[in-house]
């Protein structure tokens, strides 16, 4: 058999959802081996006390994310579109349910 | 390269109260600090686990037992939420554990004095439980969002820890006259070592001024430990223990109570591996990796061979 170096394994990224209807949350991270790991991890240190009705794990390598450095021109193409928004509009005084 | 200019994007979010997050540029003394800092912080929350859970199996009611055994649990979870905050600075939980192990890494002073009764396992949940608490709700507004999160889960649910503490001190005051005594000993022997874990005082920490430039801290260990001492008082006169400290009087000026500081010596002398338990805390800490690593490795050796499966399949 080959050695097996020590280790704590992979981390993998925990999201909760706190009721049903709600959005998952990143709350934090555990280290597992696989997916049945992970899960229990998760629970055990997510949600001692009633945090949640459901658990995400997702390997942490395959998040993807912006990075910090071209946040601005990254988001700007939404800066100048103000018409996205309900109150650019300009309405008759006295319209109601709109 | 030229990095003055992510020095001023650094320095500017510091200044708008904003968090620093794992993928800005940061100064690489304040990286080293944070791991620094942090990782202290994690392995204290893991060896302090010892202390307590040399009272699990001799708890004296089944409710004590199964309190002590969630406490315990909990900070096992912040040892745990506070590596994973370490890593996001680049350093691997491998790595982390080692320098416990190896003892480059330094633990909080208190966890290296023993718990002789069942008293001690109150009076730390009551001192250094709320000394701890004093401290971390400070860092809840550190500047590094990652630890900053892992404090407000922390703070969460320490306010149980201390309560059960205060709980069983009420209890043992109130109780027949050994218990009485055992309590006011176990209040005796924590009160200076509690004291001294808000760190040396400001004229004489190092670290100090970096950590206050950077808001990794907001308050500085004279005056959180200042706020320790004029909350815990009246805490200790309520169920009628005393503190063995005969400078304390009430000092209307500054509105807080003038107290003796405690013995620095003793406290460097504990820091650097000399304390009462320093060497039985860490060998535990040794064995129990060394005798996980079985598990580790099955755990391995099973995720590997699922792999291979899942290919054929
Ligand atoms: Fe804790
Ligand atoms: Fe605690």
């Amino acid at each position: 058999m080959e050695a097996i170096k020590d280790s704590q394994g992979a981390v993998w990224e925990v999201f909760i959802q706190a009721k049903p209807g709600q959005p998952y949350r990143h709350v934090g991270n555990v280290h597992a081996f696989d997916k049945e790991m992970a899960m229990q991890n998760a629970r055990d240190v997510y949600t001692r006390r009633g945090e949640g009705t459901a658990i995400w794990v997702v390997p942490s390598n395959y998040i993807v994310a912006s990075s910090p450095e071209d946040i601005g021109s990254f988001f700007d193409p939404a800066n100048d579109k103000v018409y996205r928004h309900p109150t650019f509009y300009t309405l008759p005084e006295g319209v109601q349910h709109i | 390269m030229d990095t003055t200019h992510f020095e001023e994007i650094f320095e500017a979010k510091l200044a708008r109260n904003e968090m620093i997050e794992p993928k800005d540029w940061m100064p690489d003394n304040y990286r080293k600090h944070l791991i620094r800092q942090i990782s202290q912080h994690a392995h204290s929350e893991v060896v302090g686990m010892l202390p307590e859970g040399n009272w699990i199996t001799r708890a004296p009611s089944l409710r004590a037992k199964k309190i002590l055994l969630a406490k315990v649990q909990d900070e096992g979870g912040h040892g745990l939420y506070l590596y994973t905050a370490a890593e996001t600075l680049g350093i691997s939980r491998d790595e982390l554990i080692d320098q416990l192990l190896t003892g480059v890494a330094k633990y909080s002073s208190i966890f290296n004095y023993p718990t002789l009764t069942w008293a001690d396992i109150g009076a730390i949940g009551w001192l250094v439980d709320g000394a701890a608490i004093m401290n971390q709700v400070m860092l809840q507004r550190t500047s590094y969002g990652p630890y900053a999160r892992a404090m407000v889960r922390i703070c969460k649910e320490e306010s149980f820890h201390q309560r059960q503490g205060y709980e069983i001190m009420t209890m043992m005051a109130r109780g027949t006259p050994e218990q009485r005594a055992m309590a006011q000993d176990a209040v005796n022997r924590w009160w200076w070592p509690t004291l001294m874990m808000f760190g040396p005082p400001d004229a004489e920490s190092p670290n100090s001024a970096n950590a206050i430039k950077w808001k990794i801290k907001r308050e500085s260990n004279d005056q959180l430990r200042q706020r320790f001492v004029n909350q815990t008082l009246p805490q200790g006169e309520l169920i009628g223990l005393t503190f063995p400290d005969k400078g304390l009087t009430w000092n209307e000026e500054k509105q807080g109570y003038d107290f003796t500081a405690p013995d620095w010596a003793e406290f460097k002398n504990v820091i650097s591996g000399n304390g009462p338990c320093n060497r039985e805390r860490l060998a535990m800490r040794r064995r129990a990796h060394d005798e996980g690593r079985w598990v580790r490795e099955a755990a391995q050796a099973y995720a590997a061979k699922n792999k291979r499966y899942q290919a054929v399949a």
